[in-house]
Formats: structure tokens, sequence, C-alpha cells
């Protein structure tokens, strides 16, 4: 059989599609910035955004851009009406102490324990930097990661073990890959769906790790 | 009569001395003194502990403070940018010291410093490198690390509007670390855009009581420009 992976722009939409109405999200830089742009219609969603915002509105057009209104990557954005301002300890406070209900982020690889590794490969002459994603993985009442299946040279990044520097331990609870969701359980990695001409064997021999239907 | 409105940035850092712990507040370009970063790199004290949340872009502000060198450590959650190669270098040629914080453990810990707190117990590190060696304890059958108040000898922060008694307000998502790291600070510094008099500010939209501030410093109002900007 044959598959098509998802698109970047697809996979936003495939997470977008599953947050709720109210939720108050982060979406963390780099890939899930994306799902903003994919947020269904008729519902409302708060984002959040580390440096103090609540209710990011999306990018300005360039003669409106603000640099006192910017994301987490430093992107001129909006606040939308209701939208509020904070300083950084009340903002982190809404991540580690649960607030907000959904966090997703980029991952270099998840265990079948939920453990997260996102912040640093750990190389020699790798700049290690954390920012905030140590606050969200842990604090947020569920952490989503979004993300390519494979490594570019085709290496799993749904492993047993992580082998990166851990971002938390335990702390992933579904993974949205361009060939899958899957839940992590108390019993490892269960498949929710994958796309379509891809069965779960496939997927299983592709990750190297086990999958349960 | 309290007056804490100095009448230039040279005065407001002329007793900066080597070897000072000084935070400097800002996210990305938003919420960056760079005005009185300029001011201390003219003033000279060397040996720093700049506290922040980066470690710079291209080679302005903070990354014109490094390349100074002028700084011996930083302690930061994100020193790596799109445009940190003065941090990087530094870095990998071994002339600076990193100690590396989660965002939300770096303004907790300034938080903590200027609230009195001698340090908390939170979840976010347990587990991982940034945590290794500190204390842990199980609370309610989760595991939490022990971290640090971070206190400083001076804070460099850019507010919006200041009166003479150190009453501060903030512009949109410049505010980030300025409320915390004034409170952190034996002395804060204040640079803003607009010096008001005694009850103009709106006693409800006051963000920053003059309490935590020691000297305010009126700069040229000019727009944020981008830092660290990286497309997508």
């Amino acid at each position: 059989m044959s598959y098509v992976k998802l698109t970047r722009d697809q996979l936003a939409a495939r997470i977008a599609k599953d947050i709720h109405d109210g939720a108050y999200v982060n979406l963390g830089i780099g890939m899930p910035t994306l799902v903003a742009n994919h947020l269904p219609a008729g519902r409302e969603i708060i984002l959040q955004s580390e440096n103090g915002i609540l209710g990011m509105g999306p990018a300005p057009t360039s003669d409106a851009e603000d640099f006192d209104l910017i994301n987490a990557g430093k992107q001129p954005v909006t606040l939308l009406r209701g939208g509020s301002y904070f300083h950084s300890a009340d903002s982190f406070a809404m991540m580690r102490a649960g607030h907000l209900d959904i966090a997703v982020l980029g991952a270099f690889q998840v265990a079948a324990n939920g453990d997260l590794a996102n912040w640093h490969t750990g190389g020699k002459d790798d700049i290690p930097a954390v920012g905030g994603a140590m606050d969200l993985a842990v604090g947020a009442k569920q952490t989503w990661v979004m993300m390519e299946h494979l490594t570019r040279s085709g290496e799993s990044k749904l492993v047993e073990r992580c082998t990166y520097p851990l971002t938390g331990v335990g702390c992933v609870s579904r993974i949205y890959t361009d060939l899958a969701v899957i839940d992590v359980t108390a019993q490892g990695f269960k498949l929710v769906e994958c796309v379509a001409g891809l069965s779960l064997a496939e997927l299983n021999s592709l990750s190297n790790v086990s999958i349960a239907p | 009569m309290i007056d804490k409105i100095v009448s230039s940035i040279a005065d407001a850092l002329a007793d900066v001395c080597d070897g000072a712990t000084v935070m400097i507040g800002g996210f990305g370009g938003a919420g960056m003194p760079n005005e009185l970063i300029d001011g201390l790199i003219a003033q000279g004290a060397g040996e720093l502990t700049i506290v922040a949340n980066n470690a710079g872009n291209a080679e302005f502000g903070l990354a014109a403070l490094l390349k100074a060198g002028m700084v011996r450590k930083v302690i930061c959650s994100f020193p790596r940018q799109a445009d940190s190669y003065v941090f990087d270098a530094l870095y990998r040629a071994g002339k600076i010291e990193l100690e590396l914080v989660p965002q939300g453990n770096l303004s907790e810990r300034i938080r903590a410093a200027g609230a009195g707190i001698g340090g908390f117990f939170t979840k976010v590190g347990f587990g991982t490198d940034l945590a290794k060696g500190k204390e842990v304890r199980e609370i309610n059958g989760e595991m939490y690390v022990l971290e640090a108040p971070i206190h400083a000898d001076y804070a460099l922060i850019k507010a919006e509007q200041g009166d003479r008694w150190g009453n501060l307000t903030y512009r949109m998502a410049a505010r980030n670390f300025g409320p915390v790291m004034a409170m952190a600070a034996k002395t804060t510094i204040a640079s803003v855009h607009e010096i008001v008099l005694l009850g103009q500010l709106d006693p409800e939209a006051v963000v920053t009581p003059g309490i935590f501030v020691q000297r305010v410093v009126k700069i040229a109002r000019s727009a944020t420009v981008a830092s660290g900007y990286k497309a997508a």
C-alpha cells in the first residue's frame, strides 16, 4: 500500500481540530506556531504567549508591526479584543500551575513513558537554550507534541528511551506526527489514527518501537 | 521630598562597580533597555554577572556589552538566537560562563528574591540536566526541585511612563521581566519615555509601585526594533 505524509499545514490543521472551545493554549516556537492559522471557526480559543500575552491574535500587516507586541519567536503579533498583558512571573505561573489547558511543543524525541527531549542535542558545540520548554512541558494540563515522525536521516523520533537530554519526565500525553496520532498511555504508545494507506505494521516497523492498536 | 528622577543615564549608572550582578529586562527587543546598556558600556564596570532572558542580538545592546568584554557570567534561559553570534563565540571559546535556567524558574527565582522568599520547590526541571545536583523532594506524590532566589545589585529596565516617586507603567509585551526585576535588585534603574507629574498616573494602572524603583531616567521615544527575529 502507498501513503502520503501530511504536510506541515495539514498536520497543524489536524491538531487544531482537537482543541476544544474555550481552551487556553500555548503554541511552542517553530512548527507548533502554525496551529494558530488553522483554529476552527466558531470556537473561542485563547492563545497565551510566554512573554506576557493572553489573547494573542494573528500577525499584523507589515505596516502595522509593533515590536513591543511580539510572540515567543519574537515575531510581531496582534492582541485580540479582551486580551491582556502581564509580567513574566505571572505568565509562567499560568503554565507552571496547570492553568493552561494545552501546550503544543516540538520534539527531538518522545519516549514510550512520555519523556520529552526538545531543548538540546547535547552536542559539544551546540549552544543550549531552554526558554519556556521545561515549564510548558511539565505545567500544562495536557502536553501535545507536534513533530515529523522520522528525522531527516530516517530515524524514528518515537523511542523506547530518550537519548537526548530530557525536557520533562513523563509529561507528553499525545503525539501528532505527519504519519499518525498516538497517545502515550501507562502501557506505552497507543495508536489513535494513521494516514490513509499506512498500516499499523508498517508504522511500527518505521517507528522501531511498539505502538499498540 | 522624594525625587528619583535623574538627569542623565551616566548619573543613573555612576556607582556600578566591577563584579556587580546586573539584571537586564526585555524579551527579544521588547522591554530591552538598550539606552541603559549603552550607558553601562560607557561607564566601564567589568566582571559583571548579567541576569536576562536572552544573551544579546547582533552587536547592539546586550551583545555589545558582551563584546566589550565586561561580562563574566550570564544567567539566562535562551542565549541562542538567529543572531546571537557574539555570545556564541565567547561561549565556545570558554570566555563566558553560562547558567542556563528554564524561563519560568528564572522569572520565579527573580520574583522570590523580590518577595523575600528563601527558595521554592518546583516540578519544572525535575529529572533533567538543569536540575542536576539540586535538592529534590516528594510532595503529595510528585517530585519537586529546590530553586534558590536570584538577587541583583542593579536592575536595568525599560518602562513607558514614570513619576518622581518611581511609579511605572509599561507598554504591551515590553513589560515582561521589568516588574519582577525591579523587586529583586538593590538599585533599580528604569528608563521611561515620559516623565509625568505625581498624580498623573492612574493609580489603578501603575504596574510597578515606586517603592521598587530607585532611579528614573528619561530617554527619547523610539519604536522598538526587531531583534533575534528569525523568519518562520
